[in-house]
């Protein structure tokens, strides 16, 4: 498969480049509307937090095969001030009673699998995977 | 009429049938349909997507634009979806809160509780209800071989469980202090000690003790900031206020207590409360002094117990059984 993995983030307008080609790749791998739908809301919460928090960075797909099923990993990355209390904003109703929207327990909940490392002054990596079913 | 199912053929079953017939019990049905959704926790976009497809079926020859345009709706529809997750988890964790409360309030009265004593010649009514689950108002008991009645009453400004936690701290330290000390004035002063070496500042207890002596009918009491209570002259059916005055417990390091005394008649009434009972509002406005005991006087004529409950009813339905302070009401009447 032909892929370009990765879409840089330096201004909104790069949220919507991050889901489209997200979504593309979605499509190709057989998710359905719904799931399509999930993953699209991810990468734009995911992008939408390195527009606001770090100024640039980048989202990247991968797409993973296991033995006995397939998925999309979306990669999101940048070399912002980082995130000093993860175990914060993973709690439900931190970033959303703020008017910010789903915020990560929402990304977490639209995919399969979340991994996040953060470092204080050196930047967030965030790693989300959805199977498709 | 049939349980409702929650898959994608009731839901094509319902939907046709209401194609066809615009009939009031499918929409009954949907809105069934939609309340066992939300019971298990199914977001919007997926029952959009079972429309979708429904739909489809039903409708092999969709217009592009139909279809299209519900993919957009599903689309619109998943931060909605996420909103009701993460509102599911939050209830589940209000619940254990709530429970978490209500056991260490459980608790509170364990450790608080007191006695109301059967003293001979002496009748005696006390209630103290929490605005919210934990007390921040305090009353205890103390009886004595000689028949002397100590009548301790604390209430810490704020509610909620720091003022709980507060309240602990005092009845332990009045537990620990030695069983000769009973002079109202020097248990404040002591008191007064605790609380300014172990509570913040932004902190303020008032307090109100007092000590009943049967033999020489008197009463004596000293006051820390505490709300004034009144001395009722059943012979002249009058109020009078008990004025004691000193700071609230834990302002200075040393504070003085002035201590007072009264001679109590056969039938009057001494009446000790908290600030919840005298600053009970209706609407906007706090209940007036002499509104307050128009109200003390409609129920001093009953037993001492059905008095306190009688007025706390009272206040509690005046206020749309909604307490805005913590509520701590005591009577003591001389019987003989």
């Amino acid at each position: 498969m032909d892929f370009k993995p990765c879409v840089n983030i330096n201004k909104e307008l790069d949220i919507v480049g991050a889901r489209q080609l997200g979504r593309t790749r979605a499509k190709e791998l057989g998710f359905g509307t719904v799931d399509q739908a999930r993953i699209a809301t991810a990468i734009s919460e995911l992008a939408r937090n390195i527009y606001l928090y770090a100024g640039k960075g980048k989202v990247c797909f991968e797409v993973i095969d296991q033995l006995d099923k397939q998925g999309l990993k979306v990669v999101a990355s940048d070399e912002g001030p980082g995130i000093r209390d993860i175990s914060q904003v993973m709690q439900d109703g931190y970033s959303t009673s703020g008017g910010l929207g789903a915020g990560l327990p929402g990304v977490k909940r639209l995919m399969d699998h979340f991994e996040i490392h953060s470092e204080w002054g050196k930047g967030t990596e965030i790693q989300a995977i959805k199977w498709v079913r | 009429m049939k349980a409702i199912k929650l898959d994608l053929d009731n839901y094509r079953k319902l939907l046709k049938e209401y194609l066809l017939t615009k009939d009031e019990r499918a929409l009954y049905q949907a809105e069934q349909f939609s309340k066992l959704s939300v019971q298990h926790n199914i977001s919007p976009e997926e029952i959009i997507h079972v429309h979708i497809e429904a739909l489809k079926e039903l409708y092999p020859e969709l217009p592009r634009e139909i279809n299209d345009s519900l993919n957009f709706l599903l689309e619109a529809m998943i931060s909605y979806g996420l909103a009701l997750q993460e509102n599911h988890f939050l209830r589940e964790k209000q619940l254990a809160l709530e429970s978490e409360i209500a056991v260490a309030a459980n608790m509170q009265k364990t450790l608080l509780s007191t006695v109301k004593p059967c003293i001979k010649g002496l009748d005696i009514g006390a209630i103290s209800v929490p605005a919210n689950q934990m007390n921040g108002d305090y009353y205890h008991f103390v009886t004595d071989k000689d028949d002397t009645l100590g009548i301790a009453l604390a209430d810490v400004i704020g509610k909620g469980i720091p003022a709980a936690l507060a309240m602990s701290m005092i009845k332990y330290s009045m537990d620990s202090f030695p069983e000769n000390q009973r002079e109202p004035s020097v248990i404040l002063e002591s008191l007064n000690r605790v609380v300014e070496r172990n509570v913040d500042p932004s902190m303020f207890i008032t307090m109100f003790y007092g000590l009943y002596n049967p033999e020489h009918e008197t009463f004596s009491y000293a006051s820390a900031g505490h709300e004034p209570g009144f001395y009722y002259h059943a012979a002249k059916g009058t109020f009078e206020e008990i004025k004691a005055k000193g700071l609230v417990l834990g302002a200075t390091e040393h504070a003085n207590y002035q201590q007072f005394v009264s001679h109590i008649r056969t039938g009057d009434c001494i009446i000790l409360l908290t600030d919840g009972v005298t600053e009970c509002r209706l609407g906007d406005r706090f209940v007036e002094r002499d509104e307050f005991l128009q109200v003390i006087k409609d129920y001093i004529h009953l037993p001492a117990q059905d008095a306190v409950e009688g007025v706390y009813k009272y206040f509690e339905r005046l206020q749309d059984f909604h307490l805005r302070d913590d509520f701590t009401l005591i009577i003591i009447r001389k019987e003989v």
